[in-house]
């Protein structure tokens, strides 16, 4: 026997848990979010319909929403992740690139710097001042410093391969100088022979043989017989001595 | 966030009980009840970005929401059911609360399947005046319909949900 009153308590069912929030990601007006195990253990990544925006290794989720609303200024809520994207989580921090990310919000310039970044190989470092000739602004050395300290997607945009020339490793948004060189670590850069040899002064890597110079951590130069490097000080004084830049790593102005 | 997306940020937060109840009610299942008020809210959403201010505020909410939902219901049944994004996961299971207690939530999945079942002009009218208790004047306007059709179609929706055959109940 239906009565009115079983009718009416059936008009006062809730919404499930959640419900507006997935609705806010479809509309577009919010991102969502979800914790994965990675292996740089637990890392919060929010996403919208443009890609992934933002990712840190809060100590919680509280943590994680109160810093995503302050820093990128929109609305966020805890969700089921696509199918996919946890494997394409774990393929991206394994060097292959498979995301695509929204970076509205940040100015043409921290894009420029962050999408710059983002062409650095895994396993490879360049200084900030390549990140400022590469996107054609070569005096704005410190303001690349200060969008990469800004960069929302650490990990993902491979903030942590921009280091100091001078022996330094550099300041990280993702968890200060010691998480920096441990991440680096992990894909594989000799950090501390890297310190050793820019605070010796020496800036490239060049091959006797090819009369080429790199970047020491350059993929191009990896294989060159130890008796045939040259370290170099400076571009002048490699170009003096024959050598030309390397095309791949681009460590000097583009070879006229 | 601009004025229409804190508008209807508000407007979500407001209704999205009332239009889940009248999805399911209407649908018969939480999953399909889920996609119908999504989409209800999404059309609501394109709607607004078009809308002048004035337009916006003169807005029923309430009997623009029930006008939007019974149209996704209808335009379902004709077999244009628009694409959504894939929902996943179970849908989290809400326990009963203390004002529940007579009615678990089993038992008001199998009302809303039974509600659902009845024809469409039966079963819209029975959910905007009983589930949704609107006035008789409101259900007439958001279904379009005169107010006497209304009121006959809840009639013999209710008696169809009894189970009578014969017209000697209220």
């Amino acid at each position: 026997m239906t009565t009115l009153i079983d009718l009416k308590r059936l008009g006062g069912v809730k919404a499930p848990a959640g419900f507006a929030g997935r609705l806010m990601a479809h509309v577009g007006m919010a991102d969502s979010y979800a914790s994965f195990e990675t292996v740089l253990g637990t890392v919060y990544v929010a996403w919208n319909r443009q890609g992934v925006s933002a990712a840190a290794r809060s100590a919680s989720a509280a943590e994680f929403e109160e810093w995503f609303r302050k820093d990128v200024g929109r609305q966020l809520y805890a969700a089921d992740p696509p199918a996919d994207l946890a494997a394409k989580i774990s393929d991206e921090l394994e060097g292959r690139r498979r995301l695509r990310f929204d970076l509205r919000g940040l100015t043409e310039f921290e894009q420029a710097v962050l999408r710059k970044t983002r062409e650095i190989p895994r396993g490879e470092i360049r200084p900030y001042g390549w990140v400022a000739r590469e996107i054609g602004r070569p005096a704005a050395v410190r303001a690349v410093g200060t969008a990469l300290a800004n960069n929302p997607i650490p990990y993902f945009i491979p903030c942590h391969r921009v280091v100091r020339m001078d022996g330094q490793i550099g300041n990280y948004g993702g968890g200060g100088p010691e998480a920096k060189r441990a991440i680096l670590d992990m894909e594989g850069v000799r950090v501390t022979r890297m310190e050793e040899l820019a605070r010796a002064g020496v800036r490239y890597q060049g091959v006797k043989t090819t009369k080429i110079f790199c970047y020491p951590t350059c993929h191009t130069g990896r294989h060159a017989l130890e008796k045939n490097i040259v370290w170099l000080h400076d571009e002048a004084s490699a170009r003096a001595a024959g050598f030309r830049p390397c095309k791949v790593c681009r460590p000097g102005a583009v070879a006229s | 966030m601009d004025g229409t997306e804190r508008m209807f940020e508000r407007m979500v937060n407001e209704h999205q009980h009332r239009v889940f109840a009248l999805s399911l009610a209407l649908t018969g299942n939480r999953h399909d009840a889920e996609e119908v008020a999504q989409d209800t809210f999404l059309r609501a959403y394109r709607a607004l970005c078009t809308y002048s201010p004035d337009r916006i505020r003169e807005l029923k909410q309430k009997a623009w929401l029930h006008r939007i939902a019974l149209n996704v219901v209808r335009n379902r049944v004709r077999g244009v059911r628009p694409r959504l994004v894939e929902l996943n996961g179970s849908e989290p299971d809400h326990s009963p609360g203390p004002e529940a207690g007579a009615l678990l939530k089993a038992d008001i999945d199998a009302l809303a399947t039974r509600v659902a079942a009845l024809p469409a002009r039966y079963r819209d009218a029975v959910v905007l005046r009983h589930v949704q208790e609107l006035s008789y004047e409101e259900a007439a306007n958001a279904l379009g319909q005169p107010v006497g059709t209304v009121k006959s179609n809840v009639h013999r929706g209710l008696k169809l949900l009894r189970g009578e055959e014969d017209d000697h109940a209220d």
